[in-house]
């Protein structure tokens, strides 16, 4: 049924693909980390336009799905005049659509941070960057992590869809080797569920470290 | 080139049509959600060590892997164990099986919020376990988290687009044999976003009606 030899002939080109699955969720990581605090700071913005602006980015990537935003990226903008290579194509919506969900862990961690820290730094004359600087955001931040956390395993997760738009991620390689040696599907799906899964786990395990680190001292 | 809305009006009813299938998926999958949720809740607090054990595990694995590849599994190992599933059905139980794992979570957050008083005044008054799950707790447990299970209906219904990968004729891969016969993707897969946005957005206000309704506090529940 399932011999030693056949994952020697799968592993490698799975493994090839798990490079570009890491590489694609730490640079889609990094753009929804800065789009998280850009439109969650704007969300938050005294300018009425700026706040529009930012709920209608908030609304449409959190209301479409993922899967409809990157064959969007793909496959319409080119006939708008706009042609993008298939990996920045999935960069940009792995990115955008994470940093929307992520603007809204923002905006709520600074919401949460009491009324009387903010009260107090005004007494202290601090100006409002400072306020942000050194009051608000090193609290805000602590709150945000665990989601955060939490957000990059569903980016991790959101990485195989890519496979669907031609980049060659560990889920594409999978499909590829299908077609090749079809009597090997289980073997092939079976080692890329655990690839993923060892991939994800420890982050899993890190988010609940984090938890139980932020949450000592508080009820 | 630039938006026809005669174009738009030409391919309207064929994504209205596939629209019809998104639905049924979604509605399915959400069914498979919630009895199979309930169930691994149960499995979880079992007092067989080994059931609750291996319950936990399956968990933890179908939660940190993707559910498209949890569709590709199904879809095409199925057949090698002499299962020939519909792309439909493959779908639907990938899905189901995906967000059952989430479900779990919420169904024992709201069994564990039910106050120990209510266990104890079943003994008292001599419930026998299948009366006090039935008639105290699962009523008062599953009461709170309604608008929670509503919003994973949200969340499933915008992942039923995963379904095209396992060749399923739904609202997205509807869009894109639309636009490969006349290579016009710009209004198929746009109507598309709109369809998923109108609805998503709609069913999130039903959410937020019934949660005031129920006027409850959902801290901790879902992040």
């Amino acid at each position: 049924m399932i011999s030693i030899g056949v994952f020697e002939k799968i592993l490698p080109a799975l493994l090839q693909g798990l490079g570009i699955t890491v590489q694609l969720t730490i640079y889609s990581a990094i753009l929804a980390f800065f789009v998280s605090f850009l439109i969650g700071f704007g969300r938050l913005s005294r300018f009425y336009p700026i706040r529009v602006v930012c709920s209608v980015f908030v609304v449409v990537f959190r209301g479409t799905s993922l899967l409809v935003q990157l064959f969007w990226l793909y496959f319409v903008l080119p006939q708008l005049g706009i042609w993008l290579p298939a990996d920045l194509a999935g960069l940009l919506a792995l990115g955008l659509n994470a940093g929307a969900y992520g603007s809204e862990i923002v905006r709520s961690s600074i919401l949460a941070i009491p009324k009387g820290q903010i009260e107090a730094a005004i007494a202290l004359n601090m100006t409002p960057g400072q306020r942000m600087r050194s009051v608000i955001l090193p609290q805000a931040f602590r709150i945000m992590l665990p989601s955060f956390g939490n957000l990059l395993i569903e980016l991790l997760k959101g990485t195989s869809l890519v496979s669907l738009i031609t980049i060659s991620d560990m889920t594409f390689q999978a499909t590829t080797l299908r077609t090749n040696m079809n009597q090997h599907t289980p073997e092939i799906f079976g080692l890329l569920l655990i690839l993923y899964f060892l991939v994800a786990y420890p982050l899993t395990l890190g988010v609940r470290w984090l938890e139980r680190r932020l949450s000592t001292g508080r009820s | 080139m630039g938006w026809s809305w005669k174009f738009t009006l030409q391919i309207l009813p064929q994504l209205l049509d596939a629209l019809k299938i998104t639905i049924s998926a979604t509605v399915v999958s959400f069914l498979i959600a919630l009895v199979g949720g309930l169930l691994l809740a149960f499995a979880r607090r079992s007092e067989v060590k080994l059931l609750s054990w291996v319950t936990g595990g399956f968990v933890e694995f179908v939660r940190s892997t993707p559910p498209l590849v949890q569709l590709f599994f199904i879809f095409y190992v199925a057949p090698h164990f002499g299962l020939m599933l519909s792309p439909f059905t493959a779908g639907v139980l990938g899905l189901g099986i995906h967000f059952s794992t989430y479900l779990s979570e919420v169904y024992r957050a709201g069994i564990d919020a039910v106050p120990r008083g209510q266990w104890e005044a079943a003994i008292a008054l001599n419930f026998s376990k299948s009366q006090t799950w039935m008639r105290i707790i699962l009523p008062q447990a599953i009461r709170p988290i309604v608008p929670v299970l509503g919003n994973y209906l949200i969340v499933m219904f915008k992942e039923t687009p995963l379904l095209s990968a396992i060749t399923l004729i739904e609202l997205l891969s509807q869009a894109q044999i639309i636009g490969s016969n006349s290579f016009r993707y710009l209004e198929p897969i746009t109507l598309v976003g709109v369809f998923f946005l109108i609805l998503s957005y709609l069913s999130s206000l039903l959410v937020r009606r019934l949660e005031s309704r129920l006027k409850i506090n959902q801290k901790g529940l879902i992040n």
